[in-house]
């Protein structure tokens, strides 16, 4: 076959035609997964919310339950998620978010008990560099957070003068994290109690 | 191309030859980026792969359809397409590698290697040769990132695959921005000296046949 002409007819025609077929293979392939992805978001935050409160027999994403967050200057909520167990709560899983992530958002699941104790957080999603600032998801950091309550004054790294060993290399993803768990509790302290 | 390979020689030289990243230096942007750890170089490299794949086979069944004057801007729609059907599929399919990798895929668009293949190898050959040349360059640049990362985790975090087999926080720098670029040029050195030993080699043994 006889490579194609470069005359201005063909080059338009080529162009419309490769788009086109790009544009609506990629939409048949969105449409086939938009189903997955979203069931797979879904499952991802059922299982940061057991991670973070275990042991319940609810469906916390149906009640979940938005609260103002306490003195913050925009109009900004969080999601509470009650986790009950027989009718009877056990406390509230709050899916909370630090803007001051090294790059972008980082979003956490912070499972916060009856007595306003944190028992665990999870990460839910970031974009932090990976082998360094990625280590906010690793046991050894997260487990530092068991225990705070909201009236814990500091919610901080070490380097700022609070009780957080940071992750070394990483102290920025390590005090946006701080900031989020913070957040969480203030919102818990002002609505939930 | 001139010469005639074989299709064996046309996929190994993938690997050690015209590896995309030790002897082309092609592709350094992810190469440096994501080979933290062992397991993203992989992932990233097998991501890269089938995109190579697919994209050099469509652009060799479509390559006398395309004008030469829109070829670039038609083989830069492919690929990006490529890219985000794998970047869909892994999310809706395989949720826990795309958190791993979700960062990077949008990546390979922007990879020199792709392109590089659809125009040097893929708009001149047959189908089936640059199927095979994709495949080959791609686990070439899948093994290259791998390397690199393994290199990369071993040092810095003291782990392989994710596995931690010592205590502590190794050197930090080989797993920032700096430790990527010492560990790449040992491993190009390493390899140049592998090629010189082989070409050497080569020469005596034609001058022994000569004799």
């Amino acid at each position: 076959m006889k490579k194609k002409e470069s005359s201005f007819i063909n080059m338009f025609l080529t162009l419309a035609v490769v788009t086109l077929v790009a544009s609506a293979s990629l939409g048949f392939v969105f449409d086939l997964t938009k189903g997955p992805i979203a069931k797979a978001q879904l499952e991802k935050q059922k299982a940061a919310i057991s991670d973070v409160l275990p042991g319940f027999d609810n469906n916390p994403i149906d009640e979940a339950v938005s609260f103002a967050v306490a003195n913050s200057s925009q109009a900004d909520s969080l999601l509470f998620y009650p986790v009950k167990k027989e009718n009877e709560l056990l406390g509230y899983a709050v899916k909370t978010v630090s803007a001051k992530g090294y790059s972008g958002e980082i979003w956490l699941m912070v499972g916060i008990n009856q007595q306003g104790e944190v028992k665990n957080i999870a990460v839910l999603d970031h974009k932090e560099t990976p082998g360094l600032g990625s280590k906010i998801s690793t046991e050894k950091f997260k487990n530092q957070f068991e225990g705070i309550t909201s009236s814990s004054s500091d919610i901080k790294v070490k380097k700022d003068g609070g009780e957080i060993d940071a992750i070394s290399g990483a102290t920025i993803s390590s005090r946006a994290v701080c900031e989020a768990v913070e957040k969480a509790l203030v919102t818990w302290k002002e609505n939930a109690n | 191309m001139e010469k005639t390979i074989s299709s064996r020689e046309n996929f190994l030289k993938g690997f050690i030859r015209e590896n995309p990243v030790f002897s082309l230096l092609l592709g350094l942007c992810p190469t440096l980026g994501v080979t933290s750890t062992a397991i993203n170089g992989l992932g990233m490299g097998l991501a890269t792969t089938f995109v190579l794949l697919m994209s050099n086979t469509v652009i060799a069944l479509v390559k006398n359809l395309i004008p030469d004057k829109v070829r670039i801007p038609s083989f830069i729609v492919i690929i990006a397409s490529f890219v985000t059907i794998v970047d869909l599929v892994m999310a809706g399919f395989l949720p826990a590698l795309h958190a791993q990798l979700g960062l990077f895929i949008p990546l390979i668009v922007v990879n020199c290697i792709v392109l590089g293949r659809a125009e040097a190898f893929a708009s001149r050959n047959t189908v089936a040769s640059s199927a095979v040349d994709g495949l080959g360059m791609g686990l070439g640049f899948a093994f290259a990132l791998t390397i690199l990362g393994t290199v990369r985790e071993v040092i810095g975090s003291l782990s392989i695959f994710g596995w931690k087999f010592m205590e502590g926080d190794g050197l930090l720098v080989f797993v920032l921005a700096p430790g990527a670029f010492i560990a790449l040029g040992f491993l190009i050195a390493i390899v140049n000296w592998y090629k010189r030993m082989q070409d050497k080699a080569a020469i005596e043994n034609k001058k022994e046949v000569a004799a």
